[in-house]
């Protein structure tokens, strides 16, 4: 079933355009991947879909709903929440005061107290910070900390946003496992990396994305597999 | 010795005026990076209806009451609560996304409106004030305290312990401090941005309209200007506290109400207001993010 589509979506900065006509969709249960160079329209694809930017043309459908121009608290009311490129955690609150503002929207206390234990099961580290304010933490912890709040408002669809940014590669792969993890449990991902190849060997679709405009697609594996690919972004 | 215990008994009371102004401030730069110049007016504001409540529309200033005066507070509060939310509703809200100046431009417009309107209604002469029982001073161990004082210091205490919950144990106040941090981001939690700035606004304004009452009753008058000077006073302790930082303005408020009282005892009380912005040249010099003010964290 078709969770979001994505058809002929312009975004301009001014007077500059930044997506010429997007459209892709992403199936309930899968992990997507937008892949593409710096400047190519992955991070505006996200926010364009978050509500942070309004399109100005083209039409965003999540869950059979016309959702394109929604601010974004009214997306993630509808389970669709954005883990935001550089993390944007908030240094000035403590870890768990960070993870309790992903739950902003939610009423259901019990619910919300599993997802903090969830969030600490995937994340241990983060336990043992739980009182910390969140700008002590590394980088890497604080790209946990983003994933696991992500997860606290109890999300259909996750926007995640170059997770693997400037991260030793051991803590990549521990990051890439758990977004598989997450996945399993029923949690939709659709996901920006400039890594590439990673991206496509966890992900079952993938977009390519070349200055605004999706150039390619094909499921994780082929893509991965195409000489074209393998060229323009894998270092081939 | 006595004579330094008065003053700072008489300053802390000054002080505490300028800090519950100051938090107004503070926390509406905290959540729009907006200096709200019509906020002295706003205070201002709550010492007209106060005012009217006591003088014009009751009997209440010539048989003062501690409920009577209570329940003029709490009007004054709601008045006041309503103009602040109203004020962010008209005026800044359709500028918000527009370059910052005019946000400021129109923050001084509106800060006229308020007190031209203020002549227009209340004429240009002061009134007399009150609306608390008169008491004797306390007076122990040499020194002499008033019960507007002592009113003050109370009502300032209370006031902020709440504040100090509100911004760091609700769920209200944790999204005050995300949107103050980053505005999109806290947007992707699911915050809804507009009703915190409304709510900050509201908060802002009604604990303005309080130090409008006590500053009124301390200074017993009420005219349209008064809240020009400490408007800026209160500026001046928020920027020294750190602009955005809510304990910041409480200390700002508190160490700029000593220090003006302390420099008027010592040496004269022409030099008072003179200290007040010398203290924000030097604090702008030195220091210019505050005595509690963040320096941004580093990007990791």
């Amino acid at each position: 079933m078709t969770l979001l589509e994505l058809s002929n979506v312009d975004v301009h900065y001014g007077a500059i355009q930044a997506l010429k006509g997007i459209s892709f969709k992403v199936d309930e249960g899968e992990i997507v991947t937008l892949i593409g160079a710096n400047g190519a329209g992955k991070t505006t694809t996200l926010r364009a879909i978050s509500g942070m930017l309004k399109p100005s043309r083209g039409s965003i459908k999540y869950r059979d709903e016309e959702v394109s121009g929604f601010k974004p608290h009214r997306l993630v009311a509808r389970g669709l929440c954005h883990a935001p490129e550089g993390r944007g955690i908030f240094p000035n609150l403590t870890v768990r005061e960070n993870l309790m503002l992903g739950a902003f929207l939610r009423r259901d206390q019990q619910g919300i107290e599993k997802d903090l234990e969830r969030g600490f099961a995937l994340f241990p580290r983060l336990k043992e910070r739980e009182k910390q304010m969140a700008g002590t933490l590394s980088g890497g912890e604080q790209q946990m900390l983003s994933i696991a709040r992500a997860l606290m408002s109890s999300p259909k669809l996750i926007l995640l946003d170059e997770p693997s940014l400037g991260l030793a590669p051991t803590l990549v792969e521990a990051i890439f496992a758990t977004i598989q993890q997450i996945n399993k449990q029923g949690v939709t991902v659709l996901l920006v990396e400039q890594n590439a190849h990673l991206a496509l060997s966890i992900a079952h679709h993938g977009y390519v994305l070349e200055t605004g405009s999706v150039v390619q697609s094909g499921k994780g594996e082929e893509l991965l597999r195409s000489p074209d690919i393998r060229k323009a972004y894998l270092g081939e | 010795m006595t004579e330094l215990l008065q003053h700072l008994v008489n300053g802390v009371s000054l002080g505490a005026i300028y800090a519950l102004i100051a938090l107004g401030y503070t926390m509406v730069y905290g959540v729009l990076k907006l200096i709200n110049f019509a906020h002295g007016d706003v205070f201002m504001l709550g010492a007209m209806v106060g005012w009217y409540a006591s003088a014009r529309w009751t009997n209440e200033a010539r048989d003062p009451s501690i409920a009577g005066a209570l329940a003029v507070t709490l009007l004054a509060m709601v008045v006041c609560g309503t103009v602040g939310f109203v004020i962010e509703r008209a005026a800044y809200r359709p500028l918000r996304g527009s370059p910052r100046i005019n946000s400021l431009i129109t923050a001084i417009g509106v800060s006229f409106f308020l007190e031209y309107g203020g002549q227009y209604l209340f004429g240009p002469n002061p009134r007399a004030f009150g609306v608390l029982p008169h008491r004797a001073n306390f007076i122990g161990g040499g020194i002499s305290v008033g019960y507007v004082d002592l009113v003050t210091i109370g009502t300032s205490i209370v006031l902020m312990a709440l504040l100090q919950r509100i911004v760091f144990h609700t769920r209200m106040g944790t999204a005050m401090r995300a949107v103050s941090w980053n505005p999109s981001v806290a947007a992707l939690m699911g915050v809804n941005i507009d009703l915190v700035i409304s709510f900050t606004f509201v908060l802002g304004s009604s604990l303005a309209a309080v130090a409008g009452i006590l500053y009124a009753s301390k200074y017993p008058s009420v005219h349209p200007l008064m809240g020009l000077m400490p408007g800026l006073k209160a500026f001046v302790a928020a920027v020294l506290g750190g602009i955005g930082n809510v304990p910041g303005a409480m200390l700002g408020g508190l160490l700029l109400g000593l220090a003006e009282q302390l420099v008027s005892g010592y040496t004269s009380s022409s030099w008072r207001d003179a200290v007040a912005f010398s203290i924000l040249i030097l604090i702008l010099l030195v220091k210019p993010s505050g005595l509690l003010g963040r320096t941004d964290a580093e990007k990791v």
